[in-house]
């Protein structure tokens, strides 16, 4: 278990190590300088150019500069918005709060109803089982925009219950405005989760060990908690893992719908800007909530079934 | 005649009802994309502020936009360029990732070891982030969107891909082939291929509709295609209409995108040989053993002596 | 005689096909289980021997009916309901499974596994049921139980988690015990000592015990009776220590020449020919008709009743011909 973990946590910083050269090389690379942005239009002198380079350290070679950033990321310190001239980690600070609340609230949506569905479907084989399955079959295949449009006409401005953009004051009317994202993010994965719950509890039922324990007298709800379900965990566990990971990633597309401050929001407004500090790091913080979150699902696989404790089968 | 008939007979086994129904949605909607200009009741773009959110008639079948434009045309334009972004991802994914599908399941070992880990590296980015990423460096545009979800597809394809060819590479009729001395080259794409033919077009199909999603996504951010153009992701984002109430302009190209992405995962389900869901299938009877004296059956007195 | 343990008679289980139809796997069986009785039921796969467990276990596949009656004590099993099915599956029948590697839960430890039904049926506190299962592991011959109990499935070998599975049995102290073919899946070596340790235990314990095999000696070896079926029904019933000599059906006789002989080394083992069927594939008469050297037109079209014959139990039209003609050629 142990080694696992340290497996797990060297793959993780690897990738995320990895994900940061691409993410800081690329964006250097880009066509068109850096310093045009604060320029804009206008044609500036030479030496105001240099001006500018230096003080953006961009007369130093890429490699020096990227271990700057580096060392600078470890301590906290994410640069400056080249837009608005604000410490890029108060701006991502600033949003951050409400993106992870806005990924809780969705994640909770997700498991559950997605686990409601999927264990329906499973446990009353027949007609119930179809109905949900058509109902999952649509759900995987309503983007979030979509769902956000839907959710808008009719929540927002034909019955008026949510507004349609932007949060309220405190945390009560934050949590009113998330309401709409979070259904908006939650209806594809509810599906998604839904398939994979009932097919990794169907797989289970039919699995030989569920049949010793129902012939050895346990009680059906014991069969179903401590065989059926424990042991449907792991893909499920997984699902759930990935589902947080692109939920992350949809919130990029769900905040601009609804104009939520978070960073989802920040990164789309950044990037039309090209204000590549905040885009930097906004992209790095995601990559990292979408390698922990695959990580973190591999571990707790791991407490479920002890039969991937073995460091290494996992991956 | 008669082949015709045979092969019709076989798409329908093949695909069931649900599959068959898929096609021919997706047949009406490639057809209209392909034939748009002979189709379309009017110019996507000619705009007329007199018939500003117009509702259903004679001139204009399923009304008008915020600035007039005919929505039914805006449709059916708006077929081609959401249908087209991710048929290059899909083609160019495949083009790379069945290459280096292959050659990782026949050689096995490191080969496979070192693109495996390349695909993991790439599959631990979302691709829309990856996307995003792109648009900022080259800004925004249907082309920096294409290329970077065709590499964010390329594990997902070809990781499908490698798993199928790597049940066939063990299979004894590969090393049949082998032994007579037939090349890797002629082995790998005479028999392996041919033989997960199905798997790697269903796979596909489903891909295109994971693409079309991540597309359409991207261009209602901004990001992608523009926004004048006709394309049914752009026309989702008019908050305009929706906050004024029009919802038919936002959710009809909204629906389109979710009937053609379930008609291609449906199909594509189906053409790579996964089981029809449940309900599709027949009904059994529940577990419950029957009463001694039910449905009357006369074999019983053959045990009746002992 | 004493009030029997187990009595079938008349057990039919059809199963639902996909088409609406449905298809007959057991056929009227008759057999009945004194207390403390050992019975062997032998027979190829599909002739309906692990139907009728699971049958007797109401066990059945979701699509599968059973009618005729199972008396377990006098009690009828197909109308019990659910907690009296429980009581009777915690304390009644023990069952032994073929393949103990797909039959335990491979996520929780053999403590857990052990105790579970004694905790969770019986009250019986964490503490002393695993007490409890130390004792029986040692008694089924597991050196060290303290340490199995703490390990999980995969860590033991497939011999060792047989063992477990027949001291879950034991522990629960049922009545009887249906062992479905509970060495098959092990190694020769090993079988047994499987076999030795379930036969010694249980008659220690008096435990009745349906011992089901395709493999008439092991049958032979650890039974009192011997129960031969073919296609859903028994054709063959008669006492182990006779069966040798007085085997009458052609099916039992073939079953008996197929199998390799030190005595007759020099003799090819007589195959018996064609495939097995089931229940539902068989036409209107006897279902072995087919494959059987001695049939004649009647025994396609007419099914045999069961008759006594020589101390035993037969389901064959031509058993006295067949009978007076080997002996024949014996003398």
């Amino acid at each position: 278990m142990a080694r696992l973990l340290l497996h797990r946590l060297g793959g993780l910083l690897t990738t995320l190590f990895l994900s940061s050269i691409v993410i800081y090389g690329s964006l250097y690379l880009a066509p068109g300088s850096p310093e045009n942005v604060i320029f804009g239009s206008r044609t500036p002198s030479a030496a105001a150019r240099a001006a500018v380079r230096h003080r953006l350290h961009l007369d130093q070679p890429l490699p020096v500069r990227y271990w700057d950033w580096l060392t600078g990321v470890l301590h906290g310190d994410l640069g400056t918005s080249m837009v608005t001239g604000q410490p890029v980690a108060d701006r991502v600070g600033a949003g951050l709060g409400t993106t992870l609340l806005l990924v809780l609230m969705t994640m909770l949506l997700v498991v559950l109803f997605g686990l409601a569905m999927g264990l329906t479907a499973a446990l009353l084989p027949g007609r119930v089982d179809g109905a949900v399955n058509a109902l999952t079959s649509v759900s995987v295949t309503v983007p979030s925009f979509v769902a956000s449009a839907l959710l808008i006409s009719v929540f927002a401005v034909k019955l008026g219950w949510f507004p349609a953009s932007g949060l309220g004051q405190g945390f009560g009317g934050k949590v009113d405005g998330l309401v709409l994202p979070a259904v908006a993010l939650a209806v594809l994965s509810c599906g998604f989760l839904a398939r994979v719950t009932r097919n990794a509890v169907r797989d289970q039922l039919e699995r030989e060990h569920v049949q010793t324990a129902l012939v050895r007298g346990l009680p059906r709800a014991v069969v179903l908690r401590s065989h059926v379900l424990r042991n449907a965990l792991p893909p499920i566990v997984t699902a759930v893992g990935l589902l947080t990971a692109g939920t992350f990633a949809s919130t990029l597309v769900v905040e601009s719908a609804f104009a939520v401050p978070g960073i989802g929001q920040l990164t789309i407004q950044s990037v039309a800007q090209k204000d590549f500090p905040v885009v930097q790091a906004v992209a790095l913080l995601l990559v990292a909530a979408f390698v922990v979150c695959n990580a973190a699902s591999d571990l707790i696989q791991a407490v479920v079934d002890p039969r991937l404790r073995e460091a290494g089968s996992t991956s | 005649m008669n082949r015709t008939k045979h092969l019709w007979k076989r798409l329908n086994t093949t695909l069931g009802r649900s599959g068959m129904l898929s096609a021919a949605f997706l047949a009406v909607v490639l057809l209209a994309a392909i034939l748009a200009p002979l189709v379309a009741p009017a110019d996507p773009n000619q705009s007329s502020l007199l018939d500003a959110y117009a509702g259903p008639s004679g001139a204009h079948l399923l009304g008008a936009d915020g600035i007039g434009r005919d929505l039914l045309s805006r449709l059916i334009f708006g077929a081609r360029t959401s249908l087209l972004g991710p048929a290059l991802v899909v083609g160019v994914s495949l083009l790379l990732g069945i290459p280096l599908a292959l050659l990782a399941s026949w050689y096995g070992g490191w080969v496979d070891g070192v693109i495996a880990r390349v695909f993991d590296l790439v599959y631990a980015l979302p691709g829309l982030l990856l996307a995003v990423l792109t648009v900022a460096l080259f800004g925004p545009g249907l082309t920096p969107a294409v290329v970077a979800l065709s590499i964010a597809y390329i594990p997902f394809l070809a990781r499908i891909v490698r798993a199928a060819a790597r049940q066939q590479r063990v299979s004894p009729y590969v090393d049949a082939l082998a032994v007579q001395g037939f090349g890797v080259l002629r082995i790998t794409v005479r028999h392996i291929l041919r033989n997960i033919v199905p798997v790697v077009v269903g796979q596909a199909a489903i891909a295109f509709g994971y693409a079309l999603l991540d597309l359409a996504s991207l261009s209602y951010l901004g990001l992608a295609v523009q926004a004048p153009t006709a394309d049914w992701g752009v026309m989702v984002s008019d908050s305009d209409a929706l906050l004024k109430g029009y919802w038919f302009q936002v959710l009809a190209p909204g629906l389109l995108i979710v009937l053609t992405v379930l008609a291609l995962t449906v199909l594509g389900a189906r053409i790579s040989g996964e089981k029809p869901p449940g309900y599709l299938r027949r009904k059994r009877p529940a577990q419950t053993a029957a009463p001694a004296d039910a449905s009357g059956n006369d074999r019983t007195t053959v045990g009746a002596a002992a | 005689m004493t009030a029997p343990l187990l009595e079938l008679s008349g057990l039919t289980v059809d199963v639902a096909t996909e088409d609406g139809g449905s298809r007959t796997l057991l056929d009227g069986v008759d057999l009945s289980l004194a207390p403390g009785e050992a019975l062997g039921l032998v027979g190829e796969s599909g002739s309906g021997k692990s139907m009728t467990m699971r049958a007797v276990t109401r066990l059945l596949p979701r699509a599968a009916s059973a009618s005729g009656s199972i008396r377990f004590e006098g009690a009828d099993v197909l109308g019990m309901n659910a907690g009296e099915l429980r009581r009777y599956r915690d304390g009644g029948v023990g069952l032994v499974f073929q393949d103990p590697r797909a039959h335990i839960n491979p996520t929780r430890r053999i403590g857990a596994f052990l105790t579970e039904a004694l905790v969770r049926n019986r009250g019986v506190g964490r503490r002393e049921a695993l007490a409890r299962a130390a004792a029986v592991l040692a008694e089924v011959g597991i050196d060290d139980p303290q340490r199995r109990l703490g390990q999980y499935p995969h860590e033991v070998s497939g011999g060792m988690l047989q063992r477990v599975m027949i001291a879950s049995v034991l522990l629960a102290e049922p009545r009887l015990i249906l062992a479905d073919e509970p060495t098959t899946a092990l190694d020769v070596t090993i079988q047994r000592e499987v076999v030795a340790i379930l036969d010694r235990l249980r008659r220690e314990r008096g435990m009745g015990m349906v011992f089901i095999t395709h493999d008439l000696d092991l049958a032979l070896a650890v039974c009192g009776r011997v129960a031969v079926m073919y296609a859903g029904r028994i054709v063959e019933l008669r006492s182990a220590d006779t069966l040798h000599e007085r085997a009458a059906h052609p099916y039992t006789l073939g079953l008996l020449g197929s199998r390799p002989s030190i005595d007759a080394r020099a003799e090819r083992l007589s195959a018996i020919p064609g495939r097995p069927v089931s229940a539902f594939e068989s036409g209107p008469g006897c279902a072995f008709a087919p494959r059987c050297s001695f049939a004649t037109a009647g025994c396609e079209s007419e099914p045999p009743a069961p008759t006594e014959f020589d101390g035993g139990l037969v389901r064959c039209a031509r058993v006295e011909e067949i009978h007076a003609a080997r002996m024949e050629a014996k003398a």
